[in-house]
Parts: C-alpha cells; sequence; structure tokens
C-alpha cells in the first residue's frame, strides 16, 4: 500500500487479486506520478483470492483526500464489499467516496491522470467511466 | 466539462493552430497521452488535436479521448488552441511532442 498526500482526489484500486491491485497502483506510480494519494488491497483475509471489507477501509484511510476517494473495482464482491466500506465510513466522508464503474486498470490509470490535473471527484468519475461510454 | 467560464471566455480569442511529428517510437499510446493530457490540463485554453489539419477534433484534456486517437510514430498531430494562455499552451504541449515525451 502506498499513498501521498495532497489535495487531489485520492483513488483506491480495489481487486481480488492483490497481485492486479499492487500492479494496477505500479502503473498509475510510474505514468502519472506521485502526485495522487493512491491505496491498494486485494486478497481476502487468508491471503487467498476475493476482498474484504477492513482492508478496503484502511485503504480509503491511506488514500484520503479532503477532494474525496475514487474507488476502481474488478469483479461483483469487490464492488459490493467497497459500496460496504462506504455504508461504515463516517456520515461526512461517506458522500466523498465513490465508486467507479471502470476496468480497473485503465480506470485506475485515467482516474488518477484525471486527479492529477486538480479535478473534481464528479470530474475524476466522469473521466474513469468514459471507457464504457 | 473543465470550466464554463473559460470556455465562454475563449470565445473571444482567435484559435492558435500549429502542427508537430509525432517522433518517439510508440506514437501516442498511454504513457504520452497521460504525460499530453496532464500538460494540457495545466492550462485554462480548450485545447484539441486531431491527425488531420481539419480534424476531427479530440478534446486533448480528455486522457481516454486522446488514447482512442491511436497516433502512431511519424503522424502529424494538429493542434487548435483557444483561450487567454493559449500561447503558453501552444508551446508547451508542442515542447512535449518535439521532446518525444521524455521517450527514445
Amino acid at each position: 500500500m502506498s499513498n501521498s498526500s495532497s489535495g487531489n482526489v485520492g483513488i483506491v484500486i480495489v481487486s481480488h487479486s492483490s497481485k492486479i491491485a499492487e500492479g494496477a497502483a505500479d502503473m498509475v506510480r510510474q505514468m502519472v506520478g506521485n502526485a495522487v494519494p493512491l491505496a491498494w488491497t486485494g486478497g481476502d483475509t487468508d491471503g487467498g483470492l476475493g476482498t474484504n471489507v477492513a482492508g478496503i477501509l484502511e485503504a480509503i484511510e491511506a488514500a484520503w483526500s479532503s477532494a474525496g476517494v475514487a474507488i476502481l473495482v474488478d469483479l461483483g464482491g469487490a464492488e459490493t464489499n467497497s459500496e460496504m466500506a462506504v455504508e461504515m465510513l463516517a456520515e461526512d466522508r461517506r458522500a466523498r467516496v465513490v465508486v467507479c464503474n471502470a476496468p480497473v486498470v485503465e480506470g485506475a490509470v485515467i482516474a488518477a491522470t484525471e486527479s492529477s490535473g486538480g479535478s473534481s471527484l464528479a470530474a475524476v468519475k466522469r473521466s474513469a467511466e468514459e471507457f464504457y461510454a | 466539462m473543465h470550466d464554463v467560464n473559460a470556455s465562454r471566455a475563449s470565445n473571444a480569442f482567435v484559435p492558435l493552430m500549429a502542427s508537430a511529428v509525432l517522433v518517439n517510437a510508440v506514437g501516442l499510446h498511454a504513457r504520452p497521452s497521460v504525460k499530453l493530457t496532464q500538460c494540457a490540463k495545466r492550462f485554462a485554453a480548450k485545447i484539441e488535436l486531431a491527425l488531420a489539419p481539419d480534424g476531427p477534433w479530440t478534446d486533448a484534456k480528455s486522457p481516454v479521448k486522446v488514447m482512442r486517437v491511436k497516433a502512431p510514430q511519424g503522424a502529424t498531430l494538429h493542434f487548435r488552441i483557444t483561450g487567454p494562455d493559449g500561447t503558453a499552451a501552444l508551446a508547451a504541449v508542442l515542447a512535449l511532442v518535439h521532446d518525444g515525451f521524455g521517450e527514445a
């Protein structure tokens, strides 16, 4: 897990596979740079394939920004567990976290690119979701 | 989409046009697209690019749209820039292309 502090929207990567999540985060760091808070989580609590709410909450915390946090997910449980994690946030934070409907790797790079230019959370989400537009 | 006021103000400016040849080996693939959009976003001006002087024009501040252009090495990138900081924006994007986006 890695992060850097700034006023830019934070990016959280959630995959069933910790290798995919970490690899996607590597791509973001190398292609976009360090101007964006970034965290990743992958795997279930036993280290197998899956996702877990506690890990997602930690990642949101690690990538937290006053501008908000955009979450990129891969399949099924990654999305539902991310939504559950968002529900568990304090009320003032909940409205500043969104789950993007975008492919996890491409979406993370695009969302971070948008964020690195100082865009709002809504613009970051919209840009990532252009992949399916 | 990025700034309503900027696009309104840009109506008062004559578009600046220029072109540059993509010199880096892989053309406008993912990494250069990210660099170009990051550069473009630093300016208020409306920045568009195209593979032909008459378009179709692509918003240079949209990483997804820029990647979809899939411009190969040797392609000529045309820029159309409108806005108060258009001159500086044009110089910045042309320098990036001439420099091969910092790649070989």
